[in-house]
């Protein structure tokens, strides 16, 4: 072997480093180990608690998560007393008084999930790990939003989801620490094919293109279902890959199906380039049966609506909330969003703000940060004065129920965010279903325990 | 001592050191302080080095050997990955089985592709590589993961729930991954004045591992077979007209480099139980030949470097936001500090894959031999002795030709 004196030495080194570090933590037994004796994870100490906003900064809904990224940091502003206040004077709950949470001022760190489960999961992991958050929030997809959920329920600390609206996240994928404001797909369909039997009759047949992942499926389930309860008949179902940018292939075979409605169930850029390429193709000019050719995007954001511009007009979907509602609530919210950045909201940053401000609440009310103190402060809590009427979160799936609003492209739209006009605003009583139903997962589905961590 | 030479026993010791020490090596800053923001000792982000580092040692035994630049690992490290969920939702939460499935099942899963891809070389085997790995992906996301046949879950990532059968779990064993009832997350926390140290179960483990592959990549790289392997890089022409048929020995690194692939997947997947789609996607592949190449094509070291250095501006960059550099640079005048905060903004938070590039090319211009040439040209500016050595290590390893 060779002739070195450094081996001898050296491993007595690093033996004597290595051991020295195994023994430190029984060194110091008995010393402060954190969280150990509060009874849940990341309990908040001195003046300020932390809260994670994980939301996707690049990727395909990098504009979703700018947009929340600004409604939290409004929220936050508010919160600690700042602006003029936004919802907080219009919420019904009146616990919130400009003192942070809990007395304690609100500070945040920013994560970027990339709309991948992975690197969502790893983000939030180190605001639990490292920055000692004790709420996670955000997400622009539903399989973030469901990933980051898991995680959260077995690191025991609350999850507001975002924008996902796939029917899993408070369905067969529910969790007890996990809540969600947002509407679902499910709502969609039982707030649209009412509106879609008044306006285009209900003997019409109807060809859907469905991104071919689970959002996709579950919305699609849902807008056959309703529709289909109004005497539609769905004629055909194509799956299209996630990674398509060109639609043509799937818009060509609709022409000859005998189909007179174009459903597509996409998101995003995806939608923007399907609703563009259907259009291209001539369809809204169409005649078939008799009927005029009509087009469907069960899920519109003003983001994607901006983004196929002239395409969009006239053509009907469902959205959680509108900057052109008038109440009291949505008036507020759009003044002092309006006034910091200089446009309206979209819905992404709406549904943000609200769980922000409904998390902190809900501590106010339950007088601690634990989980499970939070989460049962939440369930079946019933609100209004956030720009959706009254709304009750359900304490059986932990999701909101509330009015759904159906929407059309505007024919003559006056700015560049005026690319939406309200059709409709259907009452919550038409859109509940039981949460048991089997779009939901069924009775198999529970909520599991609430775990608070530590 | 182990079968190696000094040298390489040195780094084998230096690689111990470096990563028994992580905890306190990684979280140089008191916890209170601004500067923690660049702390990275936390169990997520030191997994992530050692996993990821697993990974590229993998990749490097296939690429910096015998040259051929696979685009396709990730799907290996997926298949790992959900083979060890699987075992999870199956059987048991214990990590043994999981990890040792992983790896037989990417093992397996790399001698079919390898066999096939193998046939071609250089641009021609990339380009294979990739296009399995992004049918993989494919099935993965969506064709596996219909209600009907649900293997992969899709999008949402494949994950245990509670009414799956887990036929070897008892009531006593933790509701997490653990090997034999110590729980991959117990965690210690030990606070040294404003300092905070964590030293993780599931951390100790991936290093555990992460040594013995080490161990058997540095005996790899000195074996005849590691000089066969090297023999293909420099002249496969001239390997096949002296007789040998060089492929069973592509193929055997293929499968090994898949297999450190699969236990990285698996070791992943044991740290937190889900399988998401997205660790197949060319991206992920791409990701550990960037690792690799920042670090060191061929070195043992580099890999790790490289993939402890992507992973830190992944996760610690990335977080930077806006109202931290306000706070940074609060001290300086109204004006200054928005500037100085305009100026950087573009570099942090989302634009984390900007530095990285910038970086990227900065390393590939100006040390071509990655991280580790920068360290030898460090040594060499430092250390008069060694100079000569390597002048005569250099002579000694230039071929005859």
């Amino acid at each position: 072997m060779t002739k070195s004196n450094f081996t001898r030495r050296g491993v007595l080194k690093t033996g004597a480093l290595a051991g020295a570090a195994m023994a430190t933590p029984t060194i110091f037994d008995g010393s402060v180990w954190a969280a150990g004796h509060t009874g849940f994870t990341n309990a908040p100490e001195g003046g300020s608690v932390t809260l994670g906003f994980n939301v996707p900064q690049s990727g395909p809904y990098a504009d979703e998560g700018a947009d929340e990224l600004r409604a939290y940091e409004l929220a936050v502003e508010h919160l600690n007393g700042g602006g003029d206040g936004g919802m907080i004077n219009t919420f019904s709950s009146k616990t919130l008084d400009g003192t942070g949470i809990n007395g304690k001022k609100v500070e945040y760190v920013t994560g970027d999930t990339q709309t991948k489960s992975d690197a969502a999961r790893a983000s939030a992991k180190s605001m639990i790990e490292k920055d000692g958050a004790i709420m996670i929030t955000g997400g622009s997809s539903s399989g973030v939003a469901i990933a980051v959920q898991g995680l959260c329920q077995d690191a025991g600390v609350i999850f507001m989801a975002g924008l996902t609206h796939s029917n899993d996240t408070t369905g067969k994928d529910r969790k007890a620490n996990g809540f969600r404001h947002f509407f679902n797909g499910y709502m969609s369909g039982a707030a649209l094919a009412p509106v879609l039997a008044a306006r285009y009759g209900t003997d019409r047949k109807a060809y859907h293109l469905t991104a071919d992942y689970t959002w996709g499926w579950t919305q699609q389930e849902s807008i056959a279902n309703a529709t289909e309860a109004q005497g539609w008949e769905t004629v055909n179902n194509v799956l299209t890959p996630l990674a398509s940018t060109d639609f043509s292939s799937y818009i060509a075979p609709v022409l000859n199906s005998g189909a007179d409605v174009l459903v597509l169930n996409h998101y995003g850029g995806n939608m923007v380039n399907s609703l563009t390429n259907a259009v291209q193709f001539g369809l809204k000019d169409k005649q078939v049966n008799g009927k005029n050719f009509e087009i469907v995007v069960p899920l519109y954001s003003r983001l994607m609506a901006r983004g196929a511009g002239e395409n969009v007009k006239g053509i009907l979907g469902s959205t959680n909330w509108h900057w052109s509602l008038t109440d009291e609530g949505s008036k507020a919210f759009v003044k002092s969003f309006g006034t910091k950045y200089g446009f309206p909201p979209s819905q992404a940053a709406h549904t943000v703000y609200c769980q922000t401000l409904l998390y902190a609440d809900a501590v106010n009310r339950a007088g601690s940060f634990n989980p499970c103190a939070v989460g049962e402060a939440l369930e079946d809590f019933e609100f209004s004065g956030l720009g959706n009427g009254d709304v009750l979160y359900r304490g059986a799936d932990h999701q909101c129920f509330k009015d759904v609003l159906v929407v059309q492209g505007k024919e003559n739209p006056t700015s560049e965010f005026d690319v939406l006009e309200v059709v409709e605003v259907t009452p919550r009583a038409q859109v509940e279903y039981p949460p048991n139903h089997p779009m939901f997962g069924g009775d198999e589905a529970s909520l599991g325990e609430c775990n608070p961590g530590a | 001592m182990l079968g190696l030479n000094f040298r390489d026993r040195s780094l084998f010791f230096i690689v111990i050191a470096l990563t028994v020490l992580a905890p306190f090596i990684l979280n140089p800053f008191p916890s209170e302080s601004s500067l923690a923001q660049f702390n990275a000792g936390y169990p997520d982000l030191m997994q992530r080095f050692v996993i990821f580092g697993i990974f590229a040692i993998g990749f490097n035994i296939l690429f910096g050997l015998t040259g051929y630049l696979s685009f396709g690992h990730a799907a290996f490290l997926g298949v790992g990955s959900y083979a060890a969920v699987w075992v999870f939702k199956l059987f048991t939460y214990n990590v043994l089985p999981a990890i040792i499935l992983a790896v037989a099942v990417a093992g397996l899963f790399s001698l079919l592709i390898g066999y096939v891809s193998l046939r071609r070389s250089g641009i021609y085997f990339s380009i294979l590589t990739l296009a399995f790995a992004q049918m993989s992906f494919a099935l993965a996301y969506s064709v596996l993961s219909n209600p009907k046949f649900n293997l992969t879950n899709g999008e949402t990532g494949l994950q245990v729930y509670a009414d799956d059968p887990q036929w070897l779990h008892r009531d006593s064993l933790p509701d997490l991954p653990h090997l034999f009832g110590l729980s991959m997350r117990s965690n210690y926390q030990l606070d040294i004045g404003a300092w905070t140290f964590n030293f993780n179960v599931g951390y100790y483990l991936c290093v555990v591992i992460m040594l013995i592959v080490f161990y058997i990549a540095i005996r790899l790289f000195r074996s005849p077979f590691g000089m066969m392997l090297r023999a293909i890089k420099s002249n496969q022409q001239r390997l096949n007209y002296t007789g040998l048929n060089s492929r069973p020995y592509t193929l055997a690194a293929f499968v090994i480099s898949g297999m450190y692939a699969g236990l990285a997947g698996g070791l992943m997947a044991a740290m937190d139980p889900l399988a998401g789609a997205e660790r197949m996607q060319w991206t992920a592949s791409g990701e550990v030949v960037l690792m690799v190449i920042l670090g060191g094509a061929g070195t043992l070291i580099g890999p790790i470097l490289g993939a402890g250095f992507i992973k830190y501006f992944e996760n610690i960059f990335s977080k930077i936001n806006d109202q931290i550099l306000h706070q940074w640079f609060a001290f300086l005048p109204d004006g200054l500090e928005d500037f100085l905060v305009f100026i950087i903004h573009p570099f942090i938070g989302k634009g984390w894959h900007l530095t990285l590039g910038i970086l990227f090319m900065l390393v590939v211009i100006f040390l071509p031999g990655g991280l580790v040439e920068g360290g030898q040209r460090l040594g060499k500016l430092f250390g008069r002795r060694k100079k000569t050595e390597d002048a005569a290590k250099d002579a000694a390893n230039t071929p005859a030709e």
